[in-house]
């Protein structure tokens, strides 16, 4: 047994022209929360789909709890478990039959099927509805049975892919409860995929992709520290003489978003009275935040994150060329 | 051993979805019924017999038979279509069961359900003038599984390449009345024009309505092929070969989707 439970070297997708996923390695500890961060379309789904056997690599090797994702893909099932962006239930069956059914496929040994099925439903609250039909259960309740579904036959790694996509703040708290707490419970590997920035901050390691290249890899606090500074955003009677005066006197970069200013400076706290007394153009508001995600995001590739507008059209070209490729 | 699980699981899953939808049923027969007693009683009166003893609602019986198996076997395969649609399909994908058993589950499942159709058409026997004996029905099973079998896996196979329901369907209605009617399920395939004729014994239903034909109404083979007057098992033999070809093209595909 390695050290490491996901090992990926060099992997490589491409649909016709397009390389979804481009030179990605990368390893992934027992008990890891591993997160991958990037917008829609930069490849995250597809190095999942890959690693779950969903789609054959064009080059390069993953292994998956030592097992070959391409040679012996019967094992890799069975050392995984997967909750999807869209939802993967049958609705016309209850909760208590999609998991029997779950049961049934991998395996789990009959003599410990319905403890096992009812220890699952109780942790995520769903079994006083294990008899309703799962059309009639809300959007948590769902995910939250993906859960319970993809956590029965005990899998060595928990594949989490946008898990809370589309869901309230509410629950999407809740769903991270669970997730957290399962850690705990049942010492499981999380390799999720996220494109919010509150949950990649869940995780103990990130990885940033972006056009299907990782571009950096940390845990969220040191990613952030390679931002460094404080961000401030300022807001004022007259945004492009206040550039102006900015920029010369404090040699700094000023970047405009909307009708706000954003630089940043080393120690923010001192500088944001200083320069409130000193600065002679009104000022309508102004604020001072430590470095997130996003800004790392947008240091790395020069982009926000929620640019989605170029991103979902290169999304929709990875799913038409997967198809053309399908024929 | 992990196949045969498989192949449970799906069948299982199917049987489910099908008794809890058992209203579907009443839909399905319905038009097999309407070909029993009001297409074939209108139409016998002026038809005369078309054998010793045969009516034209007693000739078309062990048509409706077949064509209710048919229909319905062919016609599961959209479940394949639909899981894809509402995402069930990946569930099954990533699961550590082969794909071979995947088809193979499906293909049984629509077997089933379109068996117990055949059936209920099948005790509506005496209503038609027909007597069966245990003898005979039991041996129509066989025969109604076998055609079942391979339409299921028709649909299965059809199912792999089109990824809407509404095409589906679409492609179904264009296939399957076509196949139906060109089977000889409401006519005796003597005489026809030569272009139908040859389309008739293109189409594998053909083989597959004679048979059941010939055991309900105990009357000899009916038609001929190139100058070979194809006996019960040749018939036989024509949708086994038919359907093994099927379902081993729709377990490659199926194996081949990403």
């Amino acid at each position: 047994m390695t050290d490491y439970i996901i090992e990926v070297e060099n992997l490589v997708k491409k649909f016709g022209d397009l390389i979804a996923v481009n030179d990605i390695s990368f390893k992934v500890a027992h008990g890891e929360i591993f997160g991958f961060l990037g917008p829609n379309g930069a490849g995250k789904t597809t190095t999942i789909n890959i690693l779950c056997t969903l789609l054959r690599p064009t080059s390069g090797q993953a292994t998956i709890n030592g097992f070959d994702v391409v040679h012996q893909q019967s094992q890799v099932r069975q050392s995984i478990g997967l909750v999807f962006q869209d939802p993967s239930l049958d609705e016309r069956l209850s909760g208590l039959q999609n998991m029997r059914f779950h049961a049934l496929v991998y395996n789990v040994p009959a003599l410990v099927r319905e403890q096992r099925i009812e220890e699952m439903l109780r942790m995520m609250q769903l079994w006083d509805k294990r008899h309703h039909e799962v059309r009639t259960y809300s959007g948590g309740m769902k995910r939250r049975l993906e859960l319970a579904r993809g956590l029965l036959h005990r899998p060595k790694v928990l594949f989490l892919d946008e898990p809370t996509l589309g869901l309230d703040p509410q629950t999407r708290n809740r769903i991270w409860e669970y997730i957290l707490d399962l850690r705990q419970r049942e010492g499981v590997t999380i390799f999720l995929t996220t494109h919010y920035m509150d949950e990649a901050q869940k995780a103990d390691r990130l990885a940033v992709i972006d056009y299907g290249r990782l571009i950096a890899m940390d845990t969220p606090e040191k990613l952030k520290r390679m931002v460094g500074k404080d961000i401030i955003s300022v807001k004022t009677a007259d945004n492009d003489n206040a550039a102006e005066v900015i920029r010369l006197r404090y040699q700094t970069e000023i970047r405009r978003d909307g009708n706000e200013l954003i630089f940043s400076v080393t120690n923010g706290e001192e500088f944001l009275p200083k320069f409130i007394r000193a600065f002679d153009i009104k000022i309508q508001s102004i604020s001072l935040r430590r470095p997130s995600l996003d800004d790392v995001f947008l240091k790395l590739t020069g982009r926000e994150i929620r640019q989605e507008d170029v991103r979902s059209t290169f999304k929709a070209m990875v799913r038409q060329y997967g198809r053309r490729q399908r024929r | 051993m992990n196949n045969l699980r498989g192949i449970y699981t799906i069948w299982y899953r199917d049987i489910i979805r099908f008794w809890r939808d058992r209203m579907r049923l009443v839909g399905a027969i319905t038009l097999p019924l309407l070909f029993l007693f009001v297409f074939g009683p209108g139409l016998s009166t002026r038809m005369g017999l078309l054998g010793p003893g045969i009516d034209f609602a007693k000739f078309i019986f062990p048509g409706i038979i077949g064509m209710t198996v048919l229909m319905s076997s062919f016609m599961a395969g959209v479940s394949v279509v639909w899981d894809r649609e509402y995402g069930f399909l990946r569930e099954v994908l990533v699961a550590p069961i082969s794909r071979v058993s995947v088809v193979i589950g499906k293909a049984l499942g629509a077997a089933t359900v379109a068996l117990l159709q055949g059936m209920i058409i099948m005790l509506f026997a005496p209503l038609i003038g027909i007597s069966l004996s245990v003898g005979t029905m039991l041996a129509l099973l066989p025969l109604m599984f076998l055609l079942a079998i391979s339409m299921g896996s028709l649909g299965v196979l059809l199912a792999t390449y089109i990824r809407s329901i509404e095409a589906f369907q679409a492609v179904m209605q264009m296939l399957m009345f076509p196949m139906v009617f060109l089977s000889g399920v409401f006519f005796p395939l003597e005489g026809l024009p030569s272009w139908m004729d040859v389309l008739v014994k293109l189409n594998p239903a053909t083989y597959g309505i004679a048979p059941i034909r010939q055991v309900v109404l105990g009357v000899p083979p009916e038609f001929s092929v190139l100058g070979h007057t194809m006996t019960l098992w040749e018939n036989i033999t024509v949708v086994a070969v038919v359907g093994t070809v099927v379902i081993l093209m729709a377990m490659w595909s199926f194996g081949h989707q990403e």
